[in-house]
């Protein structure tokens, strides 16, 4: 056992002063400040304790009750009560009077520091009827304490007369030999100043302690500030501005093609491409199309001239390797899951102005020409590369699908890229007794001839461009963070062609019989779709000069669109637009699993619609928790909440009062405003969110810009709630009229509120101007400038049929769902990320055959088909749908029992029908 | 602050009687003897439901579960950036080669500075939650353990890194 101490350090007073008293058997070794004793410790601690563990202790008072058990002491409560509050309350105030008094020459100043705990020292002592802290011996609380005060007690300057009783009880410690001894080690009479050199190393203690973090808040609409003060000139502008009226231009529809139009604010938004051999799941959709469309509508909202694009990246070995497992030709594969990614971006309602693939005519002639002009321009360079081929197979095998052992662990199943167990990066042919994944045959080591971009070349025209990409535009901080630390490590080569046959073929003839990278190849992707799209697609991605780029994606795919392929196009020389906004989530989590690549669970877009929970709602939830600026998590049960509080109750309950307020006291009529005070104060606070919003979406501020649409319906019925219209309508000729402007200002508020939903609930938006009959002139004009927000229903405006917008989620609805997409399925593992993505199909949806006897594998996957049709059919039943459908449904249902009860060995026997509960 | 984290550690012990004590954290004049601390208390509430484990079972193992009680109560009750990025770094050190806070042994001290380190950990970029890989590791596996996390939301952690390995695949 080793104690470390240092001169002048006022905390080695205490394990010092312990050490006598104890008379604990113990080596002190005397070191400078700086040395390192605790070998994870960043600031120097003094004392140490070495114990014989080997374990170090480093803090004073944990060394002191060390020392006083091992000699059997144990502490007690009220011991460790006065170490606790020495360490919390004293120490930051003895700090600070060390500081005045050894530093700054403020020795008068060290008193009104101290006065507080001195205060509660002198209370407690004199109150009790016992000379020490504890009892009537020393103990360890007046070792420490005296130990803790000493260097300031014992200066002469500080008199202790008020505090009487920590004078005597400080004096009969000190009077100890053992103390007195401690104090000379350390201090070695020379006082306060024996501290100086330790007291210089120390950070100035802070007056005001300041609390860094605060626990981040997840949700946004959670996060209320308290009521904003509004201003009278806020006000007057929002009743002038409400008194301006619709604009009379009712918005053009869209005309295909869109092209850039001079003196537009000419925008092309792309999402990432989801690649296409399996089903996206909740996690694609929020971080790339599902973001870009909120983003494309409410574009179009505010007018700018703008061209939405994504489509399917069809080409690789994982379509390849689909297609071998499906038995279908890799052409058959992308047919199949671009038909089915088509369907499922519809129920989302993703308006794209084009939906397009990587598999098309363009697309070779598009990436051949860029090809061509690198090659032209002298970025590419020749590298011979080893690979693993299976002779079995007669392919070149692509990284994943080699196993073999690690080469740094030894662990069996490493991967062609990666060891799972140790973490490591591999390279494929480092692995040990490789074998072909798909037929377990081992590969051989063939050397093939490729070319690589050279990237290092285009390194600085790269970051001069990306300097003034990212100062300009909206990049996400996560974007820029992770393309700031590809270029720190310095760019290398990257290998642009693959010995494979699903691919854009690469044109030069000594490498026939080769493709593209996908990486290298998936970007143009973007281009050609749009020449698919229309002729003139060089219009948009020719034109820096006019067009504004933005990329959605999620962050793993950020290097390839902020390095990689600005450096294709850099390179080719042909005046490309590039990226001038970069917009990365980060992860979508399912409930609070992990993300696992392999064996993740989740819910896959074709799914989403079986749960009988609306697209709107859907949209609504994944918005609400966007992964923006951190990872978030979809919960079923936080879905069901949010449903009910916030578009049930907040949202839904407001629009719903307002309009039914117009239909039962007004005949269906906007009544007439006076606006009031009050009316005009609503209408500023309504201003200010509807401006945050704005502010917000035109930075891309998705899921924040949905907190002010919320706060403003929650405005809203605050508005109703303390105006009571319902019993004013009862009233006077005064009373009546106020009724009348509370309801017309509320339902001028919805219609508002319509507006903003727009990009993120398109159906329910709709709804909600189809109930108020709204002029379609509204839309455009409440988001002109920084919002404005006007009077676009005047009195004498007849609403259409009200009818609630929302529905409730109940508990054992959600339940099971969740059961029902919780981790039984084999599915895909929840990141929000689009291309690189090695993940098996979503399971098959269990086969119902006809069985004779029993046979529990089957009876299991029949409980489980029962309980999912079951779902469905109560599904069906809550949205109300057509009875025809609902007794197919059930049919079915009763067909899935009789089987099961089969399977089961029980007799088929239906059991007795209940009579309908109503 | 205290007083939730006291109550939830009396709800992983099972204990009964919530809300009996207050704490000096909470009073805000200095006047009268302080009643306890959260330490003080924690200690007290594991000796009462009789799980002797929890607070180490030599004294050099309840030495460092004391340290590292003083510590949760000292540093992570107020700090800034600056205290966060040392206090991560140095614990990212001091559990490269510890399961738990003393060793191998779950104690009160993981439970404690789990509590205290959870706003911290919320804020965590992934990348940071990266770096500080091992505080990560251990914070992640104290918030798996039976009865500590209660209603602190759980903090996602990923396996795959992705700041610190190429991503590129075919």
């Amino acid at each position: 056992m080793k104690l470390f101490v240092s001169e002048g350090n006022p905390h080695c007073l205490k394990v010092l002063a312990a050490l006598e008293v104890t008379g604990v058997q113990c080596d002190v070794q005397y070191v400078n400040h700086e040395e390192k004793v605790v070998p994870f410790l960043s600031r120097p601690a003094r004392p140490a304790l070495l114990l014989p563990s080997g374990q170090h202790l480093f803090s004073s008072n944990a060394i002191c009750r060390y020392l006083f058990e091992v000699k059997g002491n144990e502490t007690s409560e009220l011991c460790s009560q006065w170490l606790e509050w020495e360490a919390t309350e004293l120490q930051p105030a003895l700090l600070q009077a060390l500081y005045m008094a050894v530093l700054q020459g403020k020795g008068a100043e060290v008193s009104t520091v101290l006065q507080g705990p001195l205060n509660v020292l002198d209370q407690s002592l004199s109150k009790g009827t016992v000379p020490y802290l504890t009892g009537e011996a020393v103990s360890l609380a007046d070792v420490v304490l005296w130990a803790a005060l000493y260097p300031v007690l014992s200066d002469s300057s500080l008199a202790l007369s008020e505090h009487k009783s920590v004078k005597a009880w400080f004096d009969q410690v000190a009077a100890m030999q053992s103390c007195q001894s401690a104090a000379q080690k350390v201090l070695q009479g020379k006082g306060l100043q024996g501290m100086k050199s330790y007291m210089q190393r120390q950070p100035a203690p802070q007056s005001s302690q300041c609390k860094a973090a605060q626990p981040c808040n997840n949700s946004p609409a959670e996060g209320e500030e308290g009521e904003r003060v509004v201003s009278v000139e806020e006000m007057e502008a929002a009743t002038l501005t409400w008194s301006r009226g619709l604009d009379s231009t009712v918005p053009a529809d869209r005309q295909h093609p869109i092209l850039p139009q001079e003196g537009k604010r000419n925008i092309l938004v792309t999402s990432a491409l989801p690649y296409v051999n399996n089903v996206p799941h909740l996690g694609n959709i929020i971080g790339c199309v599902l973001s870009a469309d909120v983003f494309s509508r409410y574009g179009r909202l505010r007018g700018w001239n703008l061209l939405y694009v994504c489509g399917t990246d069809e080409y690789g070995t994982a379509t390849e390797n689909k297609a071998r497992e499906e038995g279908l030709t890799p052409q058959q594969i992308c047919d199949k899951y671009h038909a089915v990614h088509s369907s499922i971006y519809k129920w989302f309602q993703i308006d794209f102005d084009f939906f397009g693939r990587t598999t098309t005519e363009k697309q070779t002639e598009i990436a051949q020409d860029i090809f061509w002009k690198l090659h032209k321009h002298d970025f590419l360079v020749e590298d011979t590369v080893e690979q693993l081929r299976c002779e079995n197979c007669q392919r070149f095998l692509a990284d994943r699908f080699v196993e073999g052992s690690c080469p740094h662990c030894n662990y069996a199943e490493a991967r062609g890229d990666q060891c799972d167990k140790c973490g490591r990066l591999i390279n494929a042919v480092e692995l040990r007794d490789p074998q072909c994944k798909v037929c377990r045959q081992t590969p051989v080591i063939r050397s093939s001839k490729h070319l690589f971009l050279d990237l290092p070349k285009l390194e600085s025209q790269l970051e001069q461009w990306l300097d003034k990409s990212t100062g300009a535009g909206d990049w996400t901080a996560n974007a820029k963070q992770i393309t700031r630390s590809w270029l720190r490590d310095g760019l290398k080569p990257r290998c642009i062609t693959r010995d494979l046959q699903w691919g854009t073929p690469v044109p030069h003839p000594d490498f026939d019989k080769k493709v593209f990278y996908v990486w290298f190849d998936a970007p143009i992707g973007y281009l050609s779709i749009t020449a698919n799209y229309t002729d003139k697609w060089e219009k948009w991605w020719k034109n820096p000069q006019q067009v504004e780029l933005y990329n959605f994606m999620a962050k793993d795919n950020v290097p390839f669109h902020s390095v990689v392929f600005p450096c294709s196009l850099l390179g080719a020389q042909d005046n490309y637009t590039l990226v001038n906004h970069l917009v990365a989530t980060e992860y979508l989590n399912y409930e609070d699993t992990k993300f696992s690549k392999s064996r993740g669970v989740g819910v896959f877009g074709d799914m989403a619609k079986d749960t009988g929970i609306p697209s709107d709602v859907w949209r609504f939830y994944l918005l609400y928790v966007r992964p923006e600026g951190q990872d978030s998590a979809f919960s079923w049960s936080d879905m069901a909440m949010k449903n009910n509080s916030e578009l049930l109750n907040n949202l839904g309950n407001f629009i719903n009062r307002a309009g039914m307020f117009v239909t039962k006291f007004f005949e269906g009529c906007v009544p007439v405003m006076e606006l009031q005070q009050e009316d005009k104060k609503l209408l500023a606070l309504v201003g200010w969110e509807l401006q945050q919003y704005t502010q917000l979406m035109d930075k891309v501020k998705i899921r924040d810009a949905l907190k002010h649409i919320l706060n403003i319906s929650r405005h809203g019925n605050q508005y109703i709630q303390v105006n009571e219209p319902w019993k004013k309508i009862k009233g006077g000729d005064t009373e009546r009229q106020r009724a009348g402007t509370v309801t017309g200002v509320s339902v001028n508020v919805a219609c508002l509120l319509s507006v903003m939903l727009l990009p993120y609930m398109p159906s329910v938006s709709q709804t909600i101007r189809d109930q108020l009959n709204a002029p379609q002139s509204c839309i455009n004009t409440m988001l002109q400038g920084s919002g404005t927000f006007v009077c676009a229903l005047t009195a004498g405006h007849r609403i259409g049929t009200v009818s609630p917008l929302f529905q409730k989620l109940e508990a054992d609805q959600i339940e099971s769902l969740k059961k029902r997409f919780g981790g039984q399925q084999p599915t895909l593992g929840s990141a929000a990320s689009s291309h690189p993505a090695a993940v098996p199909a979503p399971a098959a949806p269990v086969e119902v055959a006809t069985v004779n006897g029993v046979d529990p594998e089957k009876a299991k996957q029949l409980t489980q088909a029962v309980a999912e049709q079951g779902d469905k059919v109560r599904a069906l039943k809550t949205q109300k749908a057509d009875k025809a459908v609902i007794t197919a449904e059930v049919a079915k249902l009763l067909d899935l029992k009789k089987q099961l009860a089969l399977a089961e060995g029980k007799s088929p026997e239906p059991a007795p029908q209940k009579g309908k509960k109503k | 602050m205290a007083v939730r984290e006291l109550s939830s550690l009396e709800k992983y012990l099972g204990l009964k009687k919530p809300n009996k004590y207050s704490t000096q954290g909470d009073k805000k004049n200095n006047n009268g003897p302080p009643l306890a601390g959260l330490a003080t208390i924690a200690h007290q509430l594991v000796k009462e439901a009789e799980r002797p484990e929890l607070l180490g079972d030599t004294a050099e193992s309840r030495a460092v579960v004391h340290q590292w009680l003083e510590y949760s109560v000292t540093k992570l009750d107020s700090y800034t950036k600056e205290d966060i990025k040392i206090i991560l770094k140095d614990l990212s050190l001091y559990l490269l080669d510890k399961v738990y806070l003393a060793g191998n042994q779950f104690t009160v001290a993981d439970t404690l500075m789990y509590y205290g380190i959870h706003p911290v950990m919320v804020d965590l970029t992934i990348q940071e939650k990266e770096r500080y890989v091992t505080v990560t590791r251990w914070f992640d596996h104290i918030q798996h353990h039976p009865g500590v996390r209660q209603r602190l939301p759980p903090v996602l952690i990923h396996r795959n890194r992705i700041y610190m390995a190429d991503t590129i695949e075919i």
